[in-house]
C-alpha cells in the first residue's frame, strides 16, 4: 500500500482542483502531530466532494464531526519599541493587544474505508459567534454528518446551511442557549437536591415559592 | 404507546350529508376513484418507555396500515452533557464518567479515552498493560455481544431464555472484572499510561477457565437460535443495509461488517498490540438483521482466539508508565483524535488541550449515535414489529447516544 | 425439515433446565438475603477514613489537605479544616462529609490521597429511610480502624502498612541525619572558631 500523501501535497492538489479555494495548514504541537486543513467556508462542500472523489485519497468515510468554541481572547504583550521622543531615539515599552479566536469551528475527521488510510482532518470556521454563525453542511456528501451536525447546531449554535433536517437533537425544542459554548452559564432555576455543599442549597432556595421556603 | 388517530373509522350506516370541511373529524366515507375506502396515515410514538427501545428512546413512526412510511428517532432523555462535565474536571476525573457512556462496555470506553490522552501527552504504556488492555477489551466484547443477542431475541419474542443464558455467561466475565477492578460494570480501570492495578494472583488462571468454557456456550447458543425457523423468518431479509449506504452514513462495527465492508479498526489502525494476534474479521453478505446477529456470534469466536493468545503470551513487568502523573497532569497544547474498535463500532475521543489541567474540548464519537443515522432507511417498508428487531440489531445504548 | 431448528433449540433448553439443578457451570446465582457471595479482595463500594490507633479522632490519618475534595468527579466530598483557639489551622478535618447518594464509587479519592487516609469500603447494605440526611455520611460514621481495613482488603492493607512504616523509618532517618549533620557542623564550627579568633 502506498503511504498516504502528506498534507502539503493534498493542499497543493486541492488548490489546483478547486479554483479560488483558500486552504491553510493548522499546526499541532502535541506529540501526536495530527495537523489539519483549514478550509474557507464558501468552498467547503466543493473541497469535501473533491476529497471524497479523488483517486489517491478516496475519503469515503466521515468518522467524527465536532464543534469547538473559541471565544475572543485578548492577550496583552509588552514589547520594546524604538521611537523618537523629543527628537531623541529612545526605547519605549508599549502594550500590544493581539486578538485571537472569536469564532466557532467545525472539525471533520475523514478516513478512507476503500484504501484503508486516514485521517485527514478538515476544519471550517464561522465569521463570528453571533450573527455570522453559518457554515455549509457536509451532510449531502457524507450522511454520517447528519446527526452529528445536528448535535453541533444544538450544543454550539452553528447553523449548517443545506442540512436536510436541522433541529435540536439532545436538548428539548424550547431550549434557547447552546450549552457547550465556553461562556454558557447554567441556569439555577431547576430543583437541587440537598448536598453537603451549602452554596448549592442557597442557590436552590432562592427559587422556592415563599410558602415552601424553609 | 401514544397513538394519534387522524380520522376515526367510519361506522357502517353513518348518516350521510354532514359537512366535512376541516378534515379533523368527518363521518363521510372517503372513497378513492376505484371505490376502495381510503385510509389515513397513523402517527405512532413508540417509546420513550417501550420495552424494546433499550432505554428511554422514542421512534416517531408514521404508518400506512401496518407499514412504516416514515420514522424519526427522538432521543436526549438521558442527556447530561457529559462533554461539558469532562471539560470542567481534570483529565483523571473524566475516566469514571467514561464508564457511564456505554455502561455495558466500560473497559473499552476507558481504553479509548486513555489511548487518546496518551497520544496527546506522548505517554507509552508498558507491554504488560497493553496485554491486559487487549484481554479486557475482548472480554468486554464477549459480554456485550452475548447481551445484545439476548436482547435481540427478547425483542422478537423469545422471552427470557436466550437473554438469561447470555447473562449467565456475562456474569462470569463480570466476576473477572470485579476481581480485577473492584467493580462489575463501572470498572474505572485503565489510566493514561497503563492500568491502575496489576492482575491479582490467580486471575489469569480464572480467566482461562472462563475462556475455555465459552465455546461450549457459543455452540449452545448456535443450536438454540441460529437454525430456529422463527428467528430466520423474522430476521432474514429484514432491515437490509447496503454497503454503499453503510459507508456513506459512517456505520461502524459489526453492523458495517454485516453489510460486507471489510473494515475493522483493530486491523486497520492496529492500535495497542493488535498486530501481534492472529484473528479474522467475519463479514456478512446480505446486511440484514440475521447477518448482524451472525456476525456477532462469529466475532465472539474470534475474540476467544485473541484471548487465548493474549493469556498465553502475557509478560511480567510494570503496568504503568513511570512518566504518567495522576495529579497535576497537564499535557502540552494541541489536539488529538484516537479511535478504537469498540464492541458497538468505532469509539473515538477527540481532545483539545490548552495546556491546562482540564481538557479545553472533549468530544466522544459515539458509535451508537452514528449507527442510528440509517434507522429510517432500514425500517421503511417494514412492519412495526420489524422495526423492533431492526433497532435491536443496531445495538444502541442510550447512555452513549444521549451522553 | 421445517421445525428442526426449533426442536434443536428445545433440546438445548431442556438440557439447561436439568443442568440448572446440578451443573455448577449453570449455577451462578445465590439466594441473596440468606446467602452472600464473599467480597472480592479489590471490591469497592463507598469510601471510608482510616484511623490508626485506638482513638478515632486523633488517630485519623486525614490531614484535611482537600485534594480528594478537589479531584472528586461528582463533588460529593466536603471538608472543613479544624482550627485551634488562635485560629491557626491544624492538620485535621473538622468536618468530613461524603454524600453517598452522589458518590459514584470511582475510587479517584483513594488514588489521589498522598496519606493513605481514605480507602474503599465493601459494605453495600446501606439503605436508609431518610433520603437526604441518612445518606450523608459524616466523619464519625466514616472513621473506621486500620484493623477493619485489614479485614476487608488484607493484601492491600499489608502493602499500605509496609509503605507507611518504610516512609516513617525514612523520615526518622532523615531527621536523625539532619540532627547529626547539624551536630557535626556545630562541632566543626566550634573547632574552627579558635583559628578564626
Amino acid at each position: 500500500m502506498m503511504p498516504m500523501q502528506t498534507l502539503e501535497e493534498i493542499k497543493k492538489r486541492l488548490e489546483s482542483a478547486v479554483p479560488g479555494v483558500c486552504v491553510e495548514i493548522v499546526s499541532n504541537d502535541s506529540p501526536c502531530q495530527q495537523r489539519s486543513l483549514l478550509v474557507d467556508r464558501d468552498h467547503g462542500p466543493q473541497v469535501a466532494a473533491w476529497l471524497r472523489r479523488d483517486d489517491a485519497l478516496r475519503l469515503d468515510y466521515l468518522s467524527n464531526v465536532t464543534g469547538v468554541d473559541w471565544p475572543e481572547v485578548v492577550t496583552k504583550q509588552k514589547i520594546k519599541v524604538k521611537r523618537k521622543v523629543d527628537g531623541v531615539e529612545k526605547e519605549v515599552e508599549e502594550v500590544v493587544q493581539t486578538r485571537s479566536g472569536g469564532y466557532l469551528e467545525a472539525v471533520y475527521h475523514l478516513y478512507s474505508m476503500e484504501l484503508k488510510q486516514g485521517a485527514v482532518v478538515i476544519r471550517m470556521r464561522t465569521g463570528d459567534r453571533d450573527q455570522q454563525n453559518k457554515l455549509p453542511s457536509l451532510t449531502p456528501i457524507w450522511r454520517s454528518a447528519e446527526l452529528q451536525e445536528r448535535e453541533i447546531y444544538d450544543l454550539f449554535g452553528i447553523v449548517f446551511e443545506g442540512h436536510p433536517d436541522l433541529r435540536r437533537i439532545l436538548m428539548w425544542d424550547g431550549f434557547e442557549a447552546h450549552p457547550m459554548r465556553r461562556d454558557y452559564v447554567e441556569p439555577d432555576d431547576y430543583e437541587y437536591e440537598p448536598t453537603p455543599h451549602d452554596s448549592v442549597l442557597a442557590k436552590a432556595k432562592a427559587h422556592y415559592p415563599p410558602e415552601v421556603a424553609p | 404507546m401514544k397513538t394519534t388517530v387522524v380520522e376515526p373509522p367510519v361506522p357502517s350506516g353513518a348518516p350521510v350529508g354532514l359537512p366535512a370541511g376541516d378534515g379533523r373529524f368527518s363521518l363521510l366515507p372517503k372513497t378513492s376513484f376505484d371505490g376502495r375506502v381510503e385510509t389515513e396515515l397513523l402517527e405512532v410514538a413508540m417509546g420513550p418507555h417501550h420495552p424494546s427501545t433499550h432505554g428511554v428512546f422514542r421512534m416517531d413512526v408514521v404508518l400506512d396500515g401496518e407499514t412504516i412510511v416514515k420514522l424519526k428517532p427522538v432521543f436526549g432523555y438521558l442527556h447530561r452533557n457529559h462533554e461539558k462535565i469532562a471539560e470542567n474536571v481534570s483529565y483523571l476525573a473524566s475516566i469514571p464518567y467514561t464508564d457511564r457512556l456505554d455502561y455495558l462496555c466500560s473497559m473499552t470506553n476507558n481504553w479509548a479515552y486513555a489511548l487518546s490522552v496518551e497520544k496527546l501527552a506522548g505517554l507509552e504504556p508498558p507491554e504488560r498493560a497493553e496485554y491486559i488492555r487487549v484481554i479486557m477489551a475482548e472480554l468486554t466484547r464477549l459480554a456485550n455481544h452475548v447481551c445484545l443477542i439476548g436482547f435481540l431475541a427478547q425483542d422478537m419474542g423469545a422471552l427470557g431464555t436466550p437473554l438469561m443464558y447470555g447473562f449467565r455467561e456475562r456474569e462470569k466475565i463480570l466476576d473477572l472484572f470485579e476481581a480485577l477492578s473492584g467493580s462489575r460494570m463501572m470498572c474505572n480501570y485503565m489510566r493514561f499510561g497503563g492500568c491502575r492495578l496489576d492482575l491479582p494472583p490467580g486471575w489469569v488462571r480464572e480467566a482461562r477457565v472462563v475462556v475455555d468454557n465459552f465455546p461450549k456456550f457459543l455452540e449452545e447458543f448456535d443450536n438454540l437460535l441460529s437454525g430456529n425457523e422463527i428467528l430466520m423468518a423474522r430476521t432474514q431479509g429484514v432491515g437490509v443495509l447496503t454497503a454503499e449506504l453503510a459507508v456513506n452514513a459512517g456505520i461502524t462495527g459489526p453492523m458495517l461488517r454485516a453489510s460486507g465492508v471489510n473494515y475493522d479498526i483493530r486491523k486497520v489502525d492496529r492500535y495497542g498490540i493488535y498486530d501481534r494476534f492472529e484473528f479474522r474479521v467475519p463479514l456478512g453478505d446480505h446486511g440484514d438483521v440475521y447477518d448482524r446477529y451472525m456476525i456477532r456470534l462469529l466475532e465472539m469466536w474470534e475474540s476467544l482466539k485473541i484471548l487465548r493468545q493474549a493469556l498465553d503470551d502475557i509478560p511480567e513487568g510494570p503496568v504503568m508508565d513511570p512518566n504518567a502523573k495522576i495529579r497535576n497532569f497537564k499535557p502540552k497544547p494541541g489536539e488529538c483524535y484516537e479511535r478504537i474498535e469498540g464492541p458497538k463500532g468505532e469509539l473515538g475521543f477527540y481532545l483539545v488541550s490548552d495546556g491546562g489541567a482540564n481538557p479545553y474540548r472533549y468530544r466522544v464519537r459515539p458509535p451508537s449515535l452514528v449507527n442510528l443515522t440509517v434507522l429510517e432507511d432500514m425500517c421503511l417498508g417494514h412492519n412495526v414489529a420489524d422495526a423492533v428487531a431492526i433497532l435491536g440489531s443496531v445495538d444502541i445504548v442510550l447512555g452513549e447516544v444521549d451522553r | 425439515m421445517l421445525g428442526e431448528g426449533i426442536i434443536k433449540g428445545m433440546a438445548e433448553t431442556a438440557r439447561n433446565f436439568i443442568g440448572s439443578y446440578s451443573d455448577p457451570e449453570r449455577l451462578v446465582t445465590v439466594q441473596y438475603p440468606e446467602e452472600h457471595i464473599p467480597a472480592k479482595q479489590n471490591a469497592r463500594n463507598f469510601p471510608f477514613l482510616v484511623f490508626d490507633v485506638e482513638d478515632p479522632v486523633a488517630g485519623l490519618r486525614c490531614v484535611a489537605c482537600k485534594i480528594c475534595e478537589k479531584e472528586c468527579p461528582p463533588q460529593c466530598i466536603y471538608i472543613v479544616m479544624d482550627r485551634d483557639d488562635k485560629g491557626k489551622p491544624c492538620k485535621h478535618p473538622k468536618v468530613f462529609d461524603i454524600d453517598v447518594s452522589v458518590c459514584m464509587s470511582c475510587q479517584i479519592c483513594v488514588e489521589v490521597c498522598p496519606f493513605d487516609a481514605i480507602k474503599m469500603d465493601t459494605e453495600f447494605e446501606l439503605s436508609e429511610t431518610n433520603r437526604y440526611g441518612g445518606l450523608l455520611l459524616t466523619k464519625d460514621r466514616l472513621s473506621k480502624s486500620n484493623e477493619y481495613y485489614h479485614k476487608i482488603h488484607s493484601v492491600e492493607a499489608a502493602e499500605v502498612d509496609a509503605r507507611l512504616a518504610d516512609e516513617k523509618a525514612k523520615a526518622e532517618e532523615k531527621v536523625k541525619a539532619k540532627l547529626a549533620a547539624a551536630a557535626t557542623a556545630k562541632a566543626a564550627a566550634q573547632a574552627a572558631k579558635p583559628v578564626a579568633g
